[in-house]
């Protein structure tokens, strides 16, 4: 998948006189801090309440107000919910996009313009429905302020009409997202009326799309993000400390924890909360407050974005060596440097794995769902104190920051694994205390924290000994080193282990992913069966460093793609660091970098080219 | 002091550390023994404390003092947030941090700023020599104008002054001290020790090795011919009965948030501990002069610190049992309904 331009389209639906159902891409293109928000989040979830699958991608600029923004959303009745490259419905209301948004659509597609734009003579093989917002708006409110505001409701009318979404669950929508207050519903409500009332009387349906209610696929399902989702996992692990610092796309992570643990940490007796989070001054001191934290005891996180992770090596280099608990989120954005920090990869795959200078390895959890986000928040803090390290969760703004439908999640029934302390119990085992001793052979050693009651230990960067004192003999050097990397291998057994999501049988195409590439994959896989005839296994990778089963599915496959969303092909290089000869000469890579989510059209593109067909 | 007991029934030897690697007649050692002293004096269970600090000359020594707290020498100019997780991860703990004039004044310039506006409970120490000792003496930013290296190099920047700066971003206790003076260093120490918020101590401590020449103005006799005393401190523990008597004319009393009093004995006119704009302009007229002035600069004993600001429970939040730290399932659902 070579850089192609972001919104460049391709092979959209065809025009026909043929309906189609619940099976269609609609993007919403505006101008930043217009409130376009709620009229999308409205149309989103009340084809949701229809009982239709859906997801809802947000593509924006590093800006707060003015330049152009796109909103997706994409109505599946197959359940699909990565990305669809083609948009079959364009509303257009971005002067300054709107010929080149019209321009790059596939025949057959519909538009639905801000009439004085003129879009309607671009071209001839599309549908135009040309809409008067500003005359719509004008009797609904005389506040210049509030038509702005409401002015984006006319496009859900005009849609609510045209698609045939019940108004009812569009007002059922609203109210979901205004809570009780009724006068902004009302005006809402009356701008959507506006819309749907002029669609009704001026626009006769031309285009294919149609929304049928469903049953069977949403019902008791959850609309959320993957940062909320992380978050609630971090309250239910019970966070005691949170170090942070601003940056897109994690900053809603921290913020949504800060809004939970408000509300449902709060001690029942005292009133006084039961954690603390701290907005630091900078990344370094972010992680610097976590490391300090965890090496007191309490189960602490941070969460931040690439260049965060790269200002959080320092500390993470002391984390690794020093053995000192920490959680770290890493909300990938694409880079490098600065890059588009408003746009989605997974680019600091490779950096995170060994992320600080020296000989440092780090366990990472990768999660494709919301659901796994929340898990895996829990998952996270439970390694950290069992393998005393600190541990990444890479996920990746499309996760993070846009809408998912899931399950709910479910109450954590396990208890918090709090990691090889020192009691007096297990002591008189040990015989005597040595902090950094291999005491059980899986590398891990025991430790007490400041005010436990056990015996004290100098922590240290600098080289030590396992009894932590300060050593530069080359015995004490070499057997520490080795003692971790023995702590690595047992972290294999204790990250979440790779989901064989579906086996083809032995031999032919093997298909290795991870993240949110899953949901383009599960997609890409039913286009290569039934186009193709081409059946797949697919490995999905849910942690490193790298267990058995890895390698067992590449031993078992004759040819094995490994698919990331970065140029480089980082998860492909970090397998073929591990792999063997045998192994290495059958991984291909499949690489998808344009700062969109990938999907599976262009996944399953690049894997039959590759393939040769 | 062998077979001497405090008031907790501890000798002398309970509060000492390793062996110090630093060089023979190094200031920093010098501060360490009144570190030692002070604990002791104050009867501080030594388990009670946690020492921190960077990296550097200076930061070596917590491994030289109370070998039964916990220590951790962490990375380069980031002890203050090391600190500021650690403290407020276990409220019950004192904290005392080591650092040194490179590490604070150049490369953790901003971490320091951060833990003095927080005014985070721990005792800041900063062991200041004008130079970098553990890569061979170059300059620092405390180093002053002129002043110059061995090697004839002169320092053509101005200096930091880490004192003014503490009083300035809200530090709560801001003291300048010189390792040469015993009993001045050991009275600011115990009461920093019994101050609740950050007590920020500036410790002229000379590099014997790379800056005691002439030429330098760290030197041990440059600073033991230019210490401007600011007012005689005497420090009089919470537990101590003894009546002090003060002239009210001439001195100040003030109570710290244990019971502790400090006890201060003018020596230079306008000089007055708690007015933040006095105590600046005091320090500024003694460096114009080429002098340091010493002793406590500044005090504001009941200013709110960063961990009582964050609301938190009593306990340590580190040790809180599950059942405080994991909500209900009453509040899943309650969540989960939320986004249905």
């Amino acid at each position: 998948m070579s850089v192609v331009a972001s919104v460049e389209q391709e092979s959209g639906t065809s025009a026909s006189a043929q309906r189609v159902v619940n099976d269609f891409a609609i993007q919403v293109a505006t101008v930043n801090g217009s409130g376009s928000q709620t009229a999308n989040l409205v149309l989103l979830r009340s084809i949701f309440q229809m009982g239709i699958p859906v997801s809802g991608k947000n593509m924006f600029p590093s800006n707060i107000a003015g330049l152009p923004t796109w909103y997706t959303i994409r109505a599946s009745a197959k359940g699909y919910i990565a990305r669809k490259k083609e948009v079959d419905l364009l509303v257009a209301l971005n002067a300054e996009t709107a010929k080149e948004d019209v321009m790059t659509l596939a025949p057959g597609a519909a538009v639905v313009y801000d009439e004085p734009l003129k879009l309607s003579e671009l071209r001839s093989d599309l549908i135009f429905y040309a809409v008067p917002f500003d005359k719509l708006i004008a009797p609904v409110t005389t506040d210049a302020k509030l038509r702005r505001l409401v002015r984006n409701m006319i496009y859900d009318g005009v849609l609510s009409r045209l698609l045939s979404i019940d108004t009812a669950q569009m007002e059922k929508a609203l109210r979901k997202q205004m809570g009780k207050k009724e006068k902004a519903i009302a005006l809402n409500m009356n701008a959507l009326k506006a819309g749907y009332d002029y669609a009704d009387a001026n626009l006769p349906k031309r285009d294919p799309f149609v929304v049928e209610p469903m049953h069977g696929k949403t019902e008791g399902m959850i609309l959320i993000e993957g940062n909320a989702a992380a978050a609630i996992g971090c309250m239910m692990a019970g966070v005691t400390f949170v170090g942070w610092y601003p940056i897109t796309p994690s900053s809603s992570l921290c913020e949504s924890l800060i809004d939970y643990l408000k509300k449902y940490r709060k001690d029942p007796e005292t009133g006084k909360a039961t954690y603390a989070v701290v907005q630091a001054e900078d990344e370094i001191a972010a992680l610097g407050m976590v490391i300090g934290a965890g090496w007191m005891g309490a189960r602490a996180m941070t969460s931040t974005a690439g260049p965060g992770l790269s200002l959080m090596a320092e500390f993470t280099g002391l984390g690794y060596y020093a053995e000192v608990p920490a959680v770290i989120f890493d909300v990938q954005r694409a880079g490098p440097s600065t890059g588009l920090p408003t746009r989605t990869g997974q680019q600091d795959i490779m950096s995170a794995a060994t992320l600080s200078h020296g000989d440092t390895k780090h366990p990472m959890l990768l999660p494709c769902s919301v659901v796994e986000c929340y898990q895996m928040a829990q998952d996270a803090f439970d390694l950290t104190e069992r393998l005393q390290t600190p541990v990444f969760v890479m996920t990746d703004l499309d996760l993070g920051m846009n809408t998912w439908m899931s399950k709910p999640f479910e109450y954590p029934t396990k208890t918090f694994d709090r990691g090889k302390r020192l009691t007096s119990e297990n002591l008189k085992q040990i015989g005597e205390f040595a902090r950094y001793r291999d005491v059980d052979g899986d590398g891990i050693p025991y430790r007490t924290v400041p005010g436990d009651g056990g015996p004290a230990f100098f922590t240290r960067g600098s080289g030590h000994n396992e009894k932590a004192l300060y050593s530069e003999r080359a015995d004490d050097y070499t057997n520490n080193l080795d003692r971790l990397s023995r702590k690595f291998d047992t972290a294999r057994t204790l990250v979440p282990q790779p989901e064989l999501v579906d086996s083809a049988g032995k031999g032919g195409i093997g298909i290795i992913a991870y993240g949110t590439t899953h949901w383009a994959l599960i997609e890409s896989r039913d286009q290569l069966k039934n186009e193709q005839k081409l059946n797949t296994s697919y490995l999905r990778l849910r942690g490193f460093p790298f267990s058995k089963a890895v390698f067992d599915f590449i031993d078992t496959h004759d040819r094995v793609y490994v698919v990331d969303q970065n140029r480089d092909g980082q998860m492909w290089s970090l397998l073929k660091l591990e792999c063997n000869p045998q192994q290495v000469a059958k991984l291909r890579s499949i690489k998808h970098y344009y700062g969109l989510p990938i999907d599976g059209r262009s996944l399953t593109n690049e894997l039959l080219k590759q393939e040769g067909r | 002091m062998a077979g001497k007991v405090n008031i907790i029934g501890l000798e002398a030897t309970a509060y000492r550390g390793a062996k110090t690697t630093l060089c023979a007649g190094c200031g920093h050692n010098a501060i360490t023994e009144r570190i030692i002293e002070s604990f002791f004096d104050l009867g501080i269970q030594p388990t009670d404390v946690i020492k921190l600090s960077g990296i550097g000359c200076s930061s070596k020594s917590p491994a030289y003092f109370l070998n039964q707290a916990h220590g951790f020498n962490s990375v380069h100019g980031r002890m203050p947030s090391l600190a500021t997780g650690a403290v407020i991860a276990n409220r019950k703990m004192i904290a005392i941090g080591i650092s040194g004039d490179g590490d604070t004044g150049a490369i953790g310039i901003g971490q320091f700023v951060h833990l003095m506006r927080r005014n985070l409970p721990i005792v800041y120490i900063i062991e200041d020599n004008g130079c970098y000792g553990l890569t061979k003496g170059q300059f620092s930013p405390t180093a002053d104008l002129g002043s110059t290296l061995k090697t004839g190099v002169v320092n053509d920047l101005p200096p930091i002054d880490t004192c003014a700066l503490a009083i300035e971003l809200g530090a709560s206790f801001v003291a300048r001290s010189f390792s040469g003076d015993p009993k001045q260093l050991k009275a600011i120490l115990k009461a920093a020790i019994s101050h609740r918020g950050t007590a920020m101590i500036d410790v002229l401590s000379p590099c014997v090795t790379f800056n005691d020449h002439e030429g330098s103005t760290k030197s041990y006799a440059y600073v033991k011919d230019h210490d401007d005393p600011m007012s005689e401190v005497s420090f009089v523990p919470y537990f101590d009965e003894i009546n002090v008597e003060y002239d009210a004319g001439t001195s100040t009393q003030v109570m710290l948030h244990n019971g502790s009093k400090i006890v201060l004995t003018k020596m230079a006119e306008d000089y007055s501990p708690t007015d933040k704009a006095k105590a600046l302009q005091t320090m500024r007229a003694t460096h114009a002069r080429g002098e340091y002035a010493t002793g406590i600069l500044y005090l504001e004993p009941d200013k709110q610190d960063f961990v009582d600001m964050l609301g938190i429970v009593d306990e340590p939040l580190a040790f809180l049992p599950d059942s405080k730290t994991r909500p209900g399932k009453q509040a899943l659902d309650e969540i989960m309904e939320s986004f249905r």
